[in-house]
């Protein structure tokens, strides 16, 4: 076994044991990059040099006889995430250049928890997309078919970790962009309540819905990537102030005492037969495994596209307006006067579906129209949410699939916005509702992974990774790795 | 037909707090070089978070109170969107629907007696950067960004510039009392924007509002209100129509200029910013902040009245600074029973905040505490010096920072109540001035005056006053 095939938790028992250096570690999978990338294109942007002397730094530490929950792991970091000293794009050509004088609060985290940082994973412009086809620089690739979608936005982030080209990575979730490319790419992959983890500087889309996840090779690397980047920020008004539990301590192998809903609104109509059927075994499994299942509802479900479509585009009409080219990123340098360079800046640096959601949200927070679009959807969401609250009185889980079908081919939805916009049809509602979810593999389909996907009441993180760590024990689809 | 101006205005008062709105940069950026206190938050960097300033929220709450506003327990931040050089995330977060304090009210004296103007709100935003044109380019300095700025808006109840005037001076006033900000419009800290519509007497529909923008004093606010109230007065009575514009007062030619219309006015597409949650009281938390609340201007001109019986014109001068007042009251308290508070206030706003002002000296700041004064003031009661000599005393402590009793004794001050020692420096005035004290006697009083007047140069103007003019006249009628 190579040492990049390793999860985080058997690398660091390599590590802890002595038996590689993070160095080696690190420089193993800095190789396997430079091998597997041209066919991946799964990073932006590799920082090799701070990567090998973080390691070194890790083996130094380690030496001293110091430990850490992740000392010595080389991980991905979507490009939406800002990292000191290293380019931070957003995969949008007007933040071409920009190196963040500081850390998110997330990296902070991981820096001191020892993590090793590989470089920024491709995405969707400002997270806005589902296949990185928004990407301004270019489109990843599924590594089970590399003729397809890795899915997006965190598409970079899980295709290098499907791909072993890092031992797991961070993302961010919106409308699903951790749990549908986890999904398509057959790896596990957690989005968080809003709240339990900090977005200081985490280039905003929408405020009210992006959410810092995890994507790892297995359930018990989410968690013990979560356990780090989890907890209050008091530089984010929005952090809970909530004690983070031991995650770990949560990984149990059986689902006794459990119940779990399936609500019938995420089969059916649009779910291609051979997922629901996929899903419906993994039911099997967990029901074998001591869980009780049951049928909820959550109805207003439907509504979640149009309110997502609403409220996104609202919030982000508003934080993409700093990117004016005065202060950092892209300048247009020939433009005569302020209104023509904002023209120019922005016509050039962003691409057609960030133009089409800006012009969506202003759309709907014009004044006349702000009463029947944003504020209606607002007040839709809080339906959405209370579904929820009332599907988790009956039950500690939801069950459902992540994705209508299994990855698509590059190219077979991008002049169709609405095709595009219904991929995340199974994911939306959550970050509606603020609550936590989890995507793990379930079965294949013509040789794709399809995604099992375990929403958690608020706050309830340690329930969905019980439950999708129980399944995946029982199971071994997260073994199976895509030829390369 | 006589028209009748509606006013409506709005005031952006910046508040003294330590860090800015919403990040941790120093808010006192006076005489810092541009753009030195920034930060990634208030350059709006990609990523970044704002984080509300509790005292800042805490301020707007207590103006609201010290205003007679309604504090809803339930408000929040909005987002402003506009794109300009001078708003670095592209929005500014202020307060729409939910303001911090609405429905409030504030007392103004006029001549005619005391007038209440309706305030409507009270909110909180941050300012913006500034801009600075040169030449064919602008210059942005991003050390304004983001420092916390309360805007009040009044209902349209000014009828006239002096009300107007009179509302700035009040509203500067209870500012300061609460010490959450300057007021100091010559410095930007305070802004002001006024609307204005004409409609004949007696009318009650209101004419076309014209706003007015750009005046930075006082002064000027009181300016351009006139000579609008003017401009439309004499638009209306040629028959013409007043559009809805904003004007901007031109301070070099005393006149207001069109700056822009109304027509297609901006939509700033307000919602609630996601950033920042909703800010939830409890009427103990309101509680908290009313009991911090010092006593305000309009109560304490009310005490200052009745307490020490004083002229309401001085209880007012004396009242628009918390520090002249408490001045006030602590010199007269060390009087009481010896000289009248009116008395302690008179030579206060007379000598000393003159004084002040040609040493460009705070009151709070200069050698001469309120108990220094109320020495001196016994010092004169007890007729050891008179008040000529006084004035220059006081000047003197001011300059020197020496105490009354130690300049009246190195400079030999002190009056000369000694009537044998007097009586003979009259007895040497009248010998010497024959043709005056003739002309006393022959019923000229003005010629007393003049024979005091030697006398007093005589000692160097340390005799008695009175007791010398009773000498005259005794030695005169003899
Ligand atoms: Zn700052």
């Amino acid at each position: 076994m190579e040492l990049y095939e390793l999860s985080i938790h058997e690398a660091l028992e390599g590590l802890r044991s002595r038996q590689f250096s993070s160095v080696k570690l690190t420089q193993a999978v800095l190789e396997r990059i430079a091998q597997i990338e041209p066919k991946t294109q799964a990073y932006l942007c590799v920082a090799q040099e701070q990567a090998l002397s973080s390691a070194e730094e890790a083996d130094r530490r380690r030496a001293a006889g110091a430990d850490a929950t992740l000392l010595g792991i080389p991980l991905a970091i979507k490009d939406i995430i800002c990292t000191e000293g290293i380019p931070t794009t957003c995969g949008s050509r007007i933040l071409q250049g920009f190196v963040p004088p500081y850390d998110a609060t997330v990296i902070r985290k991981l820096r001191q928890a020892g993590a090793v940082i590989l470089g920024k994973t491709n995405t969707d412009e400002f997270a806005m997309g589902s296949s990185t086809e928004n990407s301004g620089y270019f489109t990843s690739h599924n590594p089970w078919d590399l003729e397809r979608v890795p899915g997006g936005s965190s598409g970079g982030s899980a295709a290098a970790v499907c791909a072993n080209e890092c031992l797991g990575a961070l993302g961010s979730d919106t409308g699903g962009s951790i749990r549908q490319p986890a999904s398509l790419c057959g790896i596990a992959g957690l989005k968080p309540t809003y709240g339990r983890v900090s977005r200081y500087g985490v280039v905003a889309y929408a405020s009210s819905l992006d959410q810092v996840g995890t994507l790892g090779k297995d359930v018990r690397d989410n968690a013990l990537l979560l356990q780090v980047i989890a907890g209050h920020d008091p530089e984010d008004s929005t952090s809970a102030d909530k004690a983070v539990p031991d995650y770990q301590a949560s990984l149990l192998p059986d689902l006794k005492g459990i119940t779990l809903g399936v609500p019938h609104e995420f089969f059916g109509e649009g779910i291609q037969t051979e997922v629901e059927q996929s899903i419906r075994q993994a039911l099997d499994v967990m029901r074998s495994l001591g869980a009780c299942i049951i049928e909820v509802s959550l109805p207003h479900t439907r509504y979640s596209l149009p309110v997502y479509y609403l409220i996104s585009t609202a919030e982000a009409s508003a934080n993409l307006a700093r990117y004016d080219g005065i202060r950092y990123g892209a300048t247009d340098e020939q433009a005569r006067e302020i209104w023509e360079a904002y023209r120019r800046t922005r016509e050039e640096g962003f691409g057609a579906e960030v133009k089409r959601r800006i012009m969506l949200g202003t759309y709907a927070l014009s004044a006349g129209y702000y009463d029947a679009y944003y504020l209606k959807a607002q007040k839709a969401r809080t339906l959405i949410k209370q579904d929820y609250d009332r599907a988790f009185q009956e039950c500690q889980a939801l069950i459902t699939p992540t994705t209508p079908t299994p990855a698509f081919r590059i190219g077979e939805k991008v002049n169709d916005p609405l095709a595009m916009y219904m991929e995340d049809i199974c994911t939306l509602s959550l970050n509606l509702s603020g609550n936590c979810g989890i995507s793990i593999p379930c079965g294949f389909v013509n040789g794709l992974p399809v995604g099992l996907q375990i929403l958690g009441n608020a706050f309830d993180e340690v329930t969905i990774l019980h439950v999708a760590h129980a399944y995946e024990q029982a199971t071994a689809w997260h073994l199976q790795k895509p030829a390369l | 037909m006589p028209y009748e101006a509606v006013i409506g205005m709005e005031v952006h008062a910046q508040l003294i707090t330590e860090s800015k709105m919403f990040c941790h940069c120093s808010s006192a950026y006076a005489s810092a070089p541009p753009n030195s206190h920034t930060c990634p938050v208030c350059l709006g960097m990609p990523g970044m978070l704002p984080l509300a300033n509790r005292r800042a929220v805490e301020a707007t709450v207590m103006m609201g109170l010290a205003l007679h506003c309604a504090i809803p327990l339930f408000s929040k931040f909005d987002r402003k969107n506009y794109m300009y050089p001078d708003l670095p995330k592209g929005y500014q977060i202020s307060q729409y629907d939910m303001p911090f304090a609405r429905n409030g009210s504030i007392t103004v004296p006029l001549e005619q007696g005391i007038k209440t103007i309706r305030i409507r709100r009270v909110h909180l935003e941050e300012d913006t950067a500034k801009l600075t044109h040169q030449g064919g380019y602008t210059l942005i300095d991003f050390n304004r960004s983001g420092v916390p700025l309360i805007e009040i808006v009044t209902e349209s109840d000014i009828r006239t510039a002096e009300e107007a005037w009179r509302y700035l001076v009040a509203l500067r006033s209870i500012l300061r009392y609460l010490g959450i900000g300057s007021g100091n419009m010559e410095e930007g800290a305070m802004r002001c924007e006024v609307n204005i519509s004409l409609r004949p007497v007696g009318r009650e529909e209101l004419g076309t509002k014209v706003e007015v923008k750009n005046m930075n004093s006082f002064r000027a606010v009181r300016q351009a209100i006139a000579y609008e109230i003017e401009r439309q007065t004499r638009l209306l009575e040629q028959g013409e129509r007043v559009e809805q514009v904003t004007m901007g007062w031109d301070e070099a030619n005393h006149r207001t200029v069109f700056q822009r219309s109304k027509e297609g006015a901006e939509d700033y597409r307000y919602f609630p910013e996601p950033d920042l949650p909703p800010i939830i009281w409890t009427e103990a938390d309101i509680d908290a902040i009313r009991a911090r609340l010092p006593e305000l201007p309009d109560a304490k001109l009310k005490r200052l009245i009745e307490q020490y019986a004083l002229k309401a014109d001085d209880a007012y001068l004396l009242a628009d600074e918390r520090a002249t007042a408490d001045y006030f009251e602590v010199a007269a308290q060390a009087c009481a029973g010896v000289v009248e508070a009116q008395t302690v206030a008179n030579w206060l706003l007379s000598e000393l905040l003159r004084l002040m002002r040609e040493s460009g000296q705070e009151l709070s700041a200069n050698p001469v505490t309120a108990g220094c004064l109320a020495e001196l003031l016994k010092i004169v009661s007890r007729g050891e010096i008179n008040a000529t000599v006084a004035k220059e005393v006081l000047a003197e402590m001011v300059s020197s920072g020496k105490s009354a009793p130690e300049i009246i004794q190195t400079r030999g001050l002190k009056q000369i109540s000694d009537a044998d020692q007097l009586r003979q420096m009259v007895e040497q005035v009248i010998a010497a001035n024959g043709q005056a004290a003739q002309q006393y006697r022959d019923g000229k009083d003005q010629a007393l005056r003049f024979l005091i007047g030697q006398v007093m140069r005589q000692t160097r103007g340390q005799a008695n006053v009175s007791i010398v003019e009773s000498l005259l006249r005794e030695l005169l009628a003899r």
